[in-house]
């Protein structure tokens, strides 16, 4: 900003004297640096998304038509790949508990979510900042250390979960030995760690809500739930399919938590009791590099899951708003 | 009129019971982390269990660098040239691109913008298994330019100083530039990015924060011999699952920074986030 005003006043003095000889060559640089450096100023992303984003994404559709091994060789076999899957009991497995702990972490998430935000969006509130801040701060911690806590928590002899649940009368639960056990652990960690993420994101969607609207129905008498029920949620729908397509994105990925849980073994416990698609695709690509082509191939399924399933919320959520 | 609009927005004691409520069980893992990472490894295993920290701390700590399994500090100081080399460029890649985007005319822009929305959906992390590939052919597997170079652009970077340039910059003032005979690239650092900053800091915060607690890319590319910090953790409590005490130190001492950067920059991040949210 200093820069321009001081270089300001020489500049409408000097350009008249010189007149046409020395404008000449300055004019066509600047003609081509208005014309042509825009280019240059998004090359960067092109470059380098190019890269390292899109030419992997096409290069895995293209190895999972292959029986491709990494560190060896290379036969096309069509589809073959996606007919396997379709058979495979360990792919349809990892579904299951992909989409098992999806809904076990999603659904009571946006229910919090919405009343903690229903919560926050009140003008009188004092504090806001404070408890807007406390309740995102899970948010920060890495994935890797909510699953070492959360691990610890879950533990069976020592862990605080099982030792709460003793008062009740209930025994020490083995929380990864089983899998709706394991479900739960998993699910909590995300829940955790994103309620207060999708919580600041529908207070934001509230918050662009017209005052006006709720004030003409308070004076149409229409209590404070009703509101909620009338207003509140279906001019909140725009934020609220972002963010259900936003954790449909992340749940579907889901990797570390189940990892780290399961000490590092790529299978999720012993049975498989919480492998998730994309530990899968990790073990078929890059655990065992022989079966990278298969990899590939769940890697690409596992793509158009979650096309259809963003597609689907889509159009749920609009029809339930209706 | 008033009091109508006053009942609206009141607030009950269950309001505030709820919100404490929630608070607790937001913060209480990270005191829990303090307690357990502070306590000796006999003390952990107590019935009832320990709720107030110890003085062990140092001794845990100790452990933790003397244990040539998961090699935290060389973690640490990998992610923190990581993620700031990466903080760095994905602010200046966004602001040049994102300027040139709101405020400079060419061809095809418009399609080429909508291309950078397109790929903000796309999980790339589903291409994973070529890139590891790429990484063995360029000889980068094992070494900081495979966690780096890969990401030194997003497309929300470019997307989100886009937005907030075409509002933040006048036109008025690029003329002006124009008129005084500076080229694009220097009314891109004087008057552009100097705009920009308010978004720009968001974006360096909210970038800083994603590459320091990134996992899978480099738990795949990465050894305990030269890891970054998650995957340092990673691999400490997997070799150490039994020493809690140890495991909760390191735990404490990597999330430390990101808490600090929080509680500095709590209310624009929060800003930042929910801004976002609004527009798109």
């Amino acid at each position: 900003m200093s820069h321009s005003t001081t270089a300001a006043p020489p500049t409408p003095a000097a350009p008249p004297p010189p007149g046409g000889t020395r404008k000449r060559p300055r004019r066509s640089l600047a003609h081509l640096d208005i014309k042509y450096s825009p280019y240059l100023y998004i090359a960067p992303f092109f470059l380098i998304f190019g890269i390292f984003g899109l030419y992997p994404m096409l290069r895995t559709l293209w190895m999972s038509l292959h029986d491709w091994d990494m560190i060896g060789d290379r036969t096309f076999i069509g589809l073959d790949n996606y007919t396997r899957l379709l058979s495979d009991d360990y792919f349809w497995n990892a579904l299951v508990n992909t989409f098992g702990i999806f809904a076990l972490s999603t659904v009571p998430q946006l229910l919090l979510a919405l009343f903690l935000a229903n919560l926050l969006n009140r003008t009188l509130l004092r504090a806001k900042t404070f408890f807007r801040m406390a309740i995102f701060i899970p948010n920060v911690v890495s994935v890797a250390a909510v699953a070492i806590v959360f691990g610890m928590l879950y533990q069976r002899e020592y862990g605080l979960v099982n030792w709460l649940l003793g008062f009740v009368g209930i025994d020490q639960i083995d929380w990864d030995g089983q899998t709706w056990s394991s479900w739960t652990a998993i699910a909590s960690m995300v829940n955790w760690r994103w309620t207060g993420y999708n919580t600041l994101i529908l207070l934001a969607g509230m918050q662009a809500i017209p005052r006006d609207l709720y004030e003409a129905a308070e004076i149409d008498g229409a209590g404070q739930w009703r509101q909620f029920w009338r207003i509140t949620l279906p001019l909140l729908r725009p934020t609220f399919i972002f963010v259900v397509i936003l954790s449909t994105i992340g749940g579907m990925q889901l990797f570390t938590e189940p990892l780290l849980f399961a000490n590092g073994n790529i299978i999720g416990g012993t049975q498989r009791d919480f492998q998730t698609l994309a530990m899968y695709m990790y073990e078929m690509g890059i655990t065992n590099l022989n079966s990278a082509g298969y990899g590939a191939a769940v890697a690409w399924a596992l793509f158009m899951i979650i096309g259809l399933m963003s597609l689907l919320n889509f159009v749920l959520v609009r029809r339930a708003a209706k | 009129m008033i009091s109508a609009s006053k009942r609206l927005w009141r607030t009950s004691p269950l309001t505030y019971l709820a919100l404490v409520l929630a608070t607790l069980l937001s913060i209480y893992p990270f005191y829990y982390v303090v307690v357990i990472g502070t306590r000796t490894l006999d003390s952990i295993n107590d019935v009832p269990p320990p709720v107030t920290p110890g003085g062990a701390f140092t001794d845990n700590f100790g452990r933790v660098l003397d244990n040539d399994a998961a090699n935290f500090l060389t973690g640490m100081m990998n992610s923190i040239i990581v993620s700031s080399v990466v903080t760095v460029s994905v602010v200046l890649t966004g602001s040049l691109a994102g300027f040139a985007f709101a405020k400079l005319r060419f061809r095809g822009r418009n399609v080429l913008l909508l291309s950078i929305i397109v790929t903000m959906m796309i999980p790339t992390q589903l291409g994973i298994i070529p890139l590891w590939g790429m990484m063995q052919t360029l000889g980068w597997y094992d070494t900081l330019y495979a966690v780096t170079v890969p990401f030194l652009v997003t497309a929300f970077g470019v997307f989100m100083m886009r937005q907030y340039a075409s509002q933040a910059v006048s036109d008025e003032l690029i003329e002006a530039g124009r008129v005084d005979g500076a080229s694009t690239l220097r009314i891109y650092w004087n008057i552009v990015l100097p705009a920009l900053r308010p978004a720009a800091g968001v974006l360096g915060l909210l970038t800083f924060m994603e590459t320091w607690n990134s996992f899978l890319w480099p738990y795949a590319v990465l050894t305990p011999e030269n890891p970054t910090l998650q995957v340092s953790l990673s691999f400490l409590s997997y070799a150490y699952y039994t020493d809690y005490s140890q495991v909760f130190a390191a735990t404490a001492v990597g999330t430390l920074p990101l808490v600090i950067v929080f509680l500095l920059f709590g209310r624009q991040i929060i800003g930042g986030i929910m801004e976002g949210a609004v527009k798109s």
